[in-house]
């Protein structure tokens, strides 16, 4: 591992993002404006009380996902991660180059969204905003990180927006957005368990509600952490430097 | 007098892929200070080979060293030049930009970006983003980055596909220039007028090494004019042989 090289990486992937503004406002701004609309259509019910907070979670986790997957799957297919794997470069200082690009605009992309939840959509919450913010960060962190993982399963950029259908869709259906997890038949709530969209929804939702303590939310940040390093080290060894 | 030791030495290397043999049973050397140049039709296993050498081709059988160790040790990655067939640079990345990014993975001094551009003659280009170059430019800004760092040896895929012939003419003064400054190359072609420019060859057809020598050797054998009547002539010996 060299701390040079994964950040040579990740001002490297910052540069590439940096010349592309369409990227940049897919990243920054419209995970905000989704909220807003759902903010926008509920107006008049509660509705956006109980769902808002939920939506914190997933457009970021989405976009996030999205981007993530696509800018490593190019990466792949250009023959630039060949080269750079004939170079000293470790797999971990790759991977972490890109997690350390993406989790940054992933910081800002959290700050963003859930500040205007809260100071412009008017989103009320019971536990402190920065409980949210945290929770944020690390749902679209883990957004990323599926996305690093994700790629190394795609041989097109096609392939990649099949996953969402198959993979992210369900975690939407089952995360608690709809219906809460708990009253989900049983199967589905135990298929649930092992998404990690699941623990996001109900870690923001606890602290927009308060109904749980802290307890139950810093579990939550650290089983959706777990599920972040563990596609981390996964997506690592699906690098290989000798090929057939 | 040559006692130097040479660069690459292949031992009865076998490449299966699938169900068709890329590499059979090839023993060669590749002299120390030498351009050696892999001639043969396309799919006949040059690129196979070239990546075996650089030590990201999975082999199925045979010894390759490569500066005194196993092909594909980790002190290697810093000694070799790798340039494929398709340019791996960052498209959306300026010369000067991919320059910078792979010379600190490489840990080579900030002056080479500089340097490189210079022996490249890419200084008029060095700040148009590599997507928008021509073919040869961006070849070019492919060979710019294996020329970083102190490579010892250059392995070469089809440099000068695409070129007109003016920097075609450049390219192999370049490859001279390093040949002379004690650097070794592999350099794969198949076009046969590029052969004459080579200090070695090596005549590749289905997988199997025909003949290797010197161009003026290869010529003598076959009593042929030109390297690629030579070529011709060896296969029909081959031929011959094979239902004799």
């Amino acid at each position: 591992m060299s701390p040079t090289r994964t950040l040579a990486t990740a001002g490297r992937v910052l540069n590439q993002v940096r010349r592309d503004p369409r990227t940049i406002a897919l990243l920054l701004v419209v995970p905000s404006l989704l909220i807003g609309l759902m903010a926008w259509i509920f107006v008049d019910t509660t509705t956006f009380e109980q769902v808002g907070p939920a939506m914190i979670a997933l457009f970021p986790f989405v976009v996030m996902f999205l981007v993530t997957s696509i800018t490593t799957l190019r990466e792949r297919r250009s023959g630039t991660l060949e080269r750079l794997l004939t170079m000293p470069m470790g797999k971990a200082d790759y991977i972490l180059g890109y997690a350390l690009a993406f989790g940054l605009l992933a910081i800002v992309q959290s700050a963003i969204a859930a500040g205007l939840s809260l100071w412009l959509y008017g989103l009320e919450i019971v536990e402190s905003a920065w409980l949210l913010l945290v929770v944020a960060i690390v749902d679209a962190l883990l957004g990323c990180c599926l996305g690093l993982l994700a790629s190394a399963f795609a041989r097109t950029e096609f392939q990649v927006m099949q996953f969402m259908p198959v993979f992210i869709f369900p975690q939407i259906l089952l995360g608690g957005i709809l219906v809460p997890r708990d009253q989900l038949p049983e199967v589905l709530r135990a298929i649930s368990d092992w998404m990690p969209l699941s623990y996001a929804v109900d870690a923001i939702n606890a602290v927009s509600t308060g109904a749980e303590d802290a307890g139950y939310i810093w579990l939550r940040i650290l089983i959706i952490a777990a599920f972040t390093v563990g596609s981390i080290v996964l997506g690592s060894l699906t690098l290989r430097r000798r090929t057939a | 007098m040559l006692n130097k030791s040479p660069a690459v030495q292949i031992g009865e290397l076998t490449v299966v892929r699938g169900r068709t043999t890329a590499l059979n049973d090839i023993t060669l050397d590749v002299p120390a200070g030498h351009i050696v140049g892999l001639i043969g039709p396309s799919g006949c296993g040059k690129t196979t080979l070239m990546r075996a050498i650089v030590g990201v081709q999975r082999i199925t059988s045979g010894r390759i060293t490569v500066l005194g160790e196993a092909a594909g040790h980790r002190s290697l990655r810093s000694q070799i030049g790798y340039v494929t067939q398709a340019p791996s640079v960052y498209d959306d990345l300026s010369v000067r930009d991919n320059l910078r990014y792979f010379r600190r993975v490489l840990g080579a001094p900030a002056s080479d970006v500089d340097r490189v551009i210079a022996q490249t003659g890419l200084g008029p280009q060095a700040d148009s983003l590599a997507e928008s170059l021509s073919g040869g430019q961006r070849s070019r800004a492919s060979l710019a980055v294996a020329l970083m760092g102190s490579p010892r040896l250059l392995v070469l895929d089809e440099p000068t596909v695409g070129l007109d012939p003016v920097l075609h003419n450049d390219l192999w003064d370049i490859f001279h220039r390093l040949r002379d400054a004690g650097m070794s190359i592999i350099v794969s072609s198949h076009v046969m007028d590029e052969a004459s420019r080579c200090d070695g060859l090596v005549l590749l057809r289905d997988g199997r090494m025909l003949a290797s020598g010197s161009p003026a050797a290869l010529r003598e054998r076959t009593g042929a004019a030109s390297i690629e009547e030579a070529f011709i002539d060896l296969i029909n010996e081959q031929s011959t042989g094979d239902t004799r």
